[in-house]
């Protein structure tokens, strides 16, 4: 973290730091009292990164740094200098949605769309350190993030859609799932 | 958007700088590590620190070492992801893991600290408010008030004890290591906390928390059972760690039983202990210990959920770590289901959960 | 209304398929612009001072210091906003800023625009405002008791905000021809929305004198009409977008404080101002589930026949009227919409205390009397003993009947419902014979599929779509309604696609902006497939009927034999021949001209014709059926729901996928009411709000959600879009009562209020132990004087729905 110079009006100098955002380098300066999440909004417009509370308390602004899904609400922006932050914005492959983006579209698991962007970092990681995980490890891993839309249901089933689908079976829903029973 | 208020950032590159830095910033600096406790108390102004000392970049602070039957040592810094992920302690010190396991949420657990957790700050639901919020009760004596809205004929303050690792670091008999600039000091866990809600640790804001001792694992057994709302997110409202060592026949050679969320300071429940040293565990004798916790548990109306309902609860979690460790079934009209039933556990985290 | 809405349609090509939303790619992208990530340049930051005490009279505002403070633009009192507003004609007594008195911890006294949120926010703190205390009511029993001093100066009489009371034929007399009677005192605490999203505006006045407000608003339409009043602008010269709302559930329907008050600060400064509120302001502006405390005294018959129903209810509304007139109504107008009840009253209060108002939240004012009638139902079938899914089955509402209290029922699905959901869970083997600490209990509703009436008086379309059809084959749809997650824009794309025989991802949809859009309500009430659906048929097949004309005139082919499908139009004998979509687009531009087509919905006339008879109608009304199953540990009185069957009449799908969605959704929220979620004060403290917090307010993670099995029962209605009745909000109400009911079959007591947490099913276990009655719940209903019925005879004793002049009944 390199301190600009004191400026004139008084205001605390800004802090600049260098780090990587979904994959690409960056450099930022910001108020060194911001948090990751205020840093991503305000600073990099990148607004993909929701809140909810801002104390840790609804996984809206989860974002992975280094990998592992973090608050970025708790998370001072500049400590994370030279590290790596992936933000929803950075999940597709190009044009190519990632298989849970895929699915998470495919199945409704995006309703008002707000919690989503929490829940599909967090399940990327899920699914990175257990490809095929069993419906109860898929509550436990997303136990941090709050959705009041959905009941979760289908956040769950687009998870376990997107597991097989990146194990290379060709997946689709179940029936129950998307046209209920009858 | 609810945000920090200013302050100073420090980021030292070693221990002692850590405590170098403390020690000439004064009381007006904060350690952190993981920043979950400290952050929301931040934004909510109940702690406005002018210098912050950031610890997540120290390695020193994030070493394992030892072996379970001499001991193992934790740096305070591992996450509680690593502390409940790590092998060798879900191994030997399975109530440890699953202490932290059961910790708010599994993306918290990735950023708090073992350490942090120890030193979690008292928690109340008249102080863990807006700033806003507080003023419009004029405030705590825990921060900016005279009084405890809790007991407003009380001198002390009772906000609560919330940490899951610190009931089950003291039955265990697990030791800390505080530095400071000055001096080093090892203290037993139960020596760490103090019954005041204000002033619960026995620690001086320039002493840093570096080190878990976790004892020799050399034939006691420990459990933990939390009580809380859902099955992720919320602090105990009860916590109850146990640690037995039973002879070859079942006699309980000894016992450390205590509760947590039920006091400002972890409570060790001596006569629930009495009530089982010598004897075998048998129903009767862990009705006998139950009972023997009910009296010493004390919740007020500070936190979730109604207070007697939660001094109730202490009889019957006390009883179900003593059923886990003396292997006797849990009496569940349903057990048929077993635990693995996705929403048993909604409020607590034992079996029953 | 038949085949003009589409409901006699065959081969549907769109219509109930599993397509995907419109805006899927968007949201799980991070691309959805909510209100709070606009960003504009030279945008100023606001904070709003908030009271700190629950009831007071503002003696003193001290501007100077924040004025002064480096940053600070301005700062505003409400005597800038004299105008007071409100979702209800009938209850205006909203300012955007106290005038003279608070009335709640949390209204908003005066705000700072700053150049960031920091400054703002440190200059709340220079504010210095001095109260004189007035004594605070926190209960419905205080409110009751302490007419003086008045929280608001208007209402009924002391703090009574609202009494209603209808009879609809003689109920004394039904209690005489019952075999049984009894009465049944329950409560439904209050539970608010907590929308992901916190409400966050941005608003910007142009020197050419025009407003335009960015807001998660769920009812743009409305929030139009009040800013121009407060803020004495003409309405062509306010403009409101509604941007997509991060999860609404009502919370999003009343036109806000902070929402006025970001415009008048644009106004004020000349640019643009935002807001965003903090998770503790937004349990502030609340408007969420009223505390109900309800007495239902039925009469009924050997078999289950009721003779009468009075249900009594009594409503703690806050500390604003809001919408709670018409909250008022809704605990008790849709209960004679299930089971068949001969005569029925409904007598209703409304109070005010120092608390965040009450208002809609999904149900709006049904979810509590659903509960009362549906764990009676339970008590009664015990009591006869009876099967309870076989006796509500006995006593269904007929389908195309008018119900006690004049509500013109549709199709009625409930029967076929229950059936699902009997089979499904094995009912007939499992209820009252499983073991102890375990049980099922089943529950039913009905719902509306949009109010029938405007919250305004007025005669004009509910709902208003616009097609634009133009050279690219390209076809945009404009309309004022609202996305909130349940996935309206993508309704509208779905059913003109349908009606044109395109793809829904060839359409444009533009929605909520009341500067391009045709006004629509709003999104509450379920009324949005309904009512824009049925508009979005009408613009398209008047489209449609442009293009065959051209197409018919250029093949010479006979209009009626033109097929619109797979993105052409062709003759329906010789599929060979036939144009694409785009050419029939030109032919039809070069016969009439630039294209464009216009819809409009309003619902039929209500049949009741008192005073008071425009709550309650709809133009159809969706049925549920529920069975829980529980697990009560009778150690601690935990409660756990592994899994609910639920079926849902919902007459047919427009995408089965996403009513999918907004059943389980319905689930979670009627699951986290039954058991944990609850808005709570601390009367001896100052009236604060227990805990306004994401943590402390309880709401069920993935860990407490129940295992969903879920029955779509499609009998279309002749009213709905292709048939559609609602789904959104009718398959949260069973879910309580039937929690509840299963914890009665699971250990034998009655916990006869909401939310059931473990002290509560504890206490009354003990209880029942000791010999006690097994039962948790209020016992005393209070007396409030009310006035006389406004009483109508029922349609079976024939009238026209008006209501006749009686005397009371002696009681």
């Amino acid at each position: 973290m390199k301190p600009t110079k004191k400026k004139a009006n008084g205001k605390p100098a800004k802090a600049q730091i260098c780090l990587r955002v979904n994959g690409e380098p960056v450099e930022v300066a910001f108020a060194p009292h911001k948090t990751l999440l205020e840093v991503l909004r305000e600073d990099l417009a990148l607004t993909g990164t929701k809140h909810g509370c801002e104390l840790g308390e609804c996984g809206c602004c989860a974002v992975l740094v280094d990998g592992r899904p973090v608050l970025s609400c708790l998370v001072l922006g500049v400590a994370v200098e030279g590290h790596e932050v992936t933000t929803v914005e950075g999940m597709a492959e190009g044009a190519k949605l990632h298989p849970l983006q895929d699915a998470f579209a495919e199945l409704g698991a995006a309703q008002c769309g707000y919690c989503t962007p929490g829940f599909l970092l967090t399940a990327k990681v899920l699914l990175e350190e257990t490809p095929q995980p069993s419906r109860e490890r898929i509550k436990e891993a997303l136990a941090g993030n709050i959705c009041r839309c959905t009941g979760y249901i289908k956040i769950f089933e687009a998870v376990e859609l997107a597991a097989a689908r990146m194990a290379g079976k060709p997946a689709e829903p179940s029936k129950e799932s998307i046209y209920g029973r009858r | 958007m609810l945000r920090l208020p200013k302050f100073r950032y420090l980021q030292p590159k070693s221990l002692a700088e850590a405590v170098r830095m403390m020690s000439d910033e004064g009381p007006d600096a904060a350690f952190v590590a993981g920043g979950t406790d400290l952050y929301p108390n931040m934004k909510r102004r109940q702690q406005v620190p002018k210098v912050v000392i950031g610890l997540a970049q120290l390695k020193q602070l994030r070493t394992t070492k030892g072996k379970p039957a001499e001991g193992m040592i934790l740096g305070a810094g591992l996450t509680l992801t690593e502390v409940a992920e790590d092998r060798r302690i879900q191994r030997a010190y399975p109530a440890v893991s699953k202490a932290a396991e059961l910790i708010s949420t599994p993306l918290l657990r990735n950023m708090g600290s073992i350490g942090g957790n120890l030193l979690l700050d008292t928690r109340c639901n008249y102080y863990d408010q807006n700033y806003e919020w507080r003023k419009g009760i004029n405030f705590c004596m825990k921060k900016d008030g005279k009084i405890c809205w809790v007991a407003p004929s009380s001198p002390r303050c009772w906000a609560v004890q919330s940490s899951d690792s610190a009931p089950v670091m003291v039955a265990i008999g697990a030791k800390v290591k505080l530095v400071s600039s000055s001096e080093e000091r090892v203290l037993p866990t139960a020596d760490l906390y103090k019954d005041d809600g204000i002033q619960y640790l026995n620690k001086r804001p320039d002493e840093l928390l570096t080190e878990i001792h976790l004892p020799p694992t050399n034939g006691w057994r420990a459990t933990y059972w939390k009580l809380r709302r859902r099955g992720s997110f919320d602090f105990p409202v009860l916590g109850v760690a146990t640690c037995v060592r039973l002879a070859g026949d079942g006699t309980v050679e000894h016992a450390k039983i205590v509760l947590g969320g039920v006091g400002s300071h972890p409570i060790e429940v001596t006569l629930s202990e009495k009530a089982i040293i010598g004897k075998k565990l048998t129903e009767e004798t862990i009705h006998d210990a139950a009972e023997a916790a009910y009296s010493p548990a004390k919740p007020l109306d500070n936190t979730d959920f109604a207070m007697s309902w939660r001094k109730h609860m202490a009889r019957y979690y006390v009883a179900c770590t003593l059923r886990e460790l003396g292997g006797l079934p849990q009496n569940l009209p349903y057990s048929e289901t077993g635990n693995n039933v996705p929403a048993l556990r909604v409020f607590s985290s034992g079996p029953f959960s | 209304m038949g085949g003009a809405n589409g409901a006699e349609r065959k081969n549907l090509r769109v219509i109930g398929k599993p397509h995907r939303k419109v805006d899927a790619a968007s949201k799980v992208t991070g691309q959805t612009k909510y209100a709070d990530d606009l960003v504009f340049p030279r945008m100023l930051y606001t904070k709003i001072l908030r009271s700190t005490v629950p009831h007071g009279r503002i003696l003193k505002i001290d501007t100077s210091k924040a004025e002064s403070y480096p940053g600070v633009k301005l700062v505003l009192l409400g005597k800038e906003m004299p105008i007071p507003y409100g979702a209800l004609p009938v209850s205006e007594d909203e300012h955007a800023l106290a005038i003279g008195k608070v009335r709640m911890m949390g209204d908003p006294v005066a705000a700072v625009a700053a150049v960031d949120e920091d400054v703002a926010t440190e200059a709340l703190d220079l504010i210095d405002v001095e109260y004189e205390l007035l004594p605070a009511i926190s209960s419905i029993q205080a409110a009751l008791d302490t007419p003086e001093p008045r929280i608001h100066e208007y209402g009924e009489f002391g703090n009574i905000h609202r009494r209603q009371v209808y009879e609809f034929g003689d109920v004394e007399a039904g209690f005489a021809e019952a075999d049984y009677v009894r009465e049944d005192i329950t409560f439904y605490e209050g539970s608010t929305h907590l929308a992901l999203e916190q409400h966050a505006s941005v608003a910007q006045f142009g020197h050419d004198g025009k407003l335009t407000l960015w807001t998660c608003t769920q009812d743009p339409h409305y929030l139009h009409r009040s800013l121009a009043k407060v803020l004495e602008l003409p309405q062509s010269h306010v403009r409101v977008i509604a941007t997509t709302n991060g999860g609404g559930f009502g919370g999003k329907c009343d036109p806000f404080a902070h929402e006025i008050i970001v415009s008048k600060l644009a106004m004020m400064t000349g640019r643009p101002v935002k807001i965003c509120l903090t998770r503790e302001e937004v349990f502030y502006c609340h408007r969420g589930r009223h505390p109900v405390l309800m007495s239902t005294k039925t009469g009924f018959k050997k078999d289950g026949t009721i003779t009468a129903m009075h249900h009594r209810t009594i409503l703690d509304g806050g500390a604003y009227g809001g919408h709670g007139v018409a909250s008022t109504f809704y605990t008790g107008v849709l209960q004679p919409t299930t089971y068949q009840m001969k005569r029925y009253k409904f007598e209703a209060v409304r109070v005010f205390t120092n608390k965040a108002p009450g208002g809609p939240k999904r149900g709006h004012g049904t979810p509590q009397p659903r509960f009362a009638q549906e764990i009676q139902m339970d008590k009664i079938a015990e009591q006869l003993g009876l099967d309870p899914a076989e006796m509500r089955k006995k006593h269904l509402v007929p389908s195309n009947s008018l119900t006690v209290n004049w509500l013109r029922v549709g199709t009625m699905g409930l029967g076929k419902c229950i059936d699902k959901v009997v089979e499904g869970s094995n009912w007939k083997e499992r209820f009252r014979k499983l073991p102890y600490g375990k049980g099922i209990g089943l529950a039913c509703s009905g719902y509306m599929c949009g109010a029938g009436t405007p919250i305004y008086w007025n005669n004009m379309p509910h709902s208003g779509v616009q097609l634009k059809l133009d050279r690219s084959g390209g076809v945009t749809v404009f309309c004022g309604s609202t996305e909130i997650g349940q996935g309206s824009d993508s309704i509208l794309a779905y059913i003109v696609a349908e009606v044109l025989g395109i793809d829904p991802f060839d359409i444009r949809v533009v929605t909520a902006d009341t500067d391009l859009t045709p006004v629509d309500l709003g999104s509450y009430s379920s009324r949005v497939t309904m009512m824009t659906g049925n508009a979005a048929i009408q613009a398209a097949e008047r489209a449609k009927e442009l293009l065959v004309q051209a197409v018919s005139a250029k093949l010479e082919v006979p209009a009626d034999r033109l097929v619109l499908a797979d993105r052409r139009v062709f003759d329906k004998e010789n599929p060979e021949k036939g144009v694409t979509f785009v050419e029939a687009v030109w032919l039809a531009e070069a016969k009439f001209g630039t294209l464009g087509t216009v819809g409009s919905y309003k619902p039929p006339a209500a049949p009741g014709k008192f005073k008071g008879s425009g709550v309650g109608p709809s133009p159809a009304y969706s049925y549920s059926a529920a069975v829980a199953e529980v697990e009560v540990n009778p150690e601690t009185g935990i409660v756990v729901v592994p899994r609910i069957w639920m079926a849902h009449d919902i007459g047919q799908c427009i995408n089965p996928v996403v009513a999918m969605g907004q059943i389980e959704g319905s689930i979670y929220m009627g699951l986290g009411e039954a058991l944990m979620e609850e808005m709570t004060y601390r009367g001896n403290r100052n009236v604060v709000h227990k805990f306004p917090s994401f943590l402390e307010y309880k709401s069920p993670t993935t860990m407490e959600m129940c295992d969903v099995i879920t029955y779509l029962i499609e009998d279309q209605d002749s009213n709905g879009p292709f048939g559609a009745k609602e789904a959104g909000q009718g398959p949260q109400l069973p879910v309580p009562p039937a929690i509840a009911n299963a914890i009665y079959d699971a250990v034998g007591v009655r916990i006869d209020e909401v939310p059931i947490t473990p002290d509560k099913v504890l206490k009354a276990i003990r209880a029942k132990a000791k010999g006690q009655e097994g039962r948790y719940g209020p016992t005393v209903f209070p007396h409030c004087d009310m006035p006389a019925s406004i009483f109508v005879p029922t349609p079976e004793e024939g009238g026209d729905g008006k209501a006749v002049e009686r005397q009371p009944v002696l009681a």
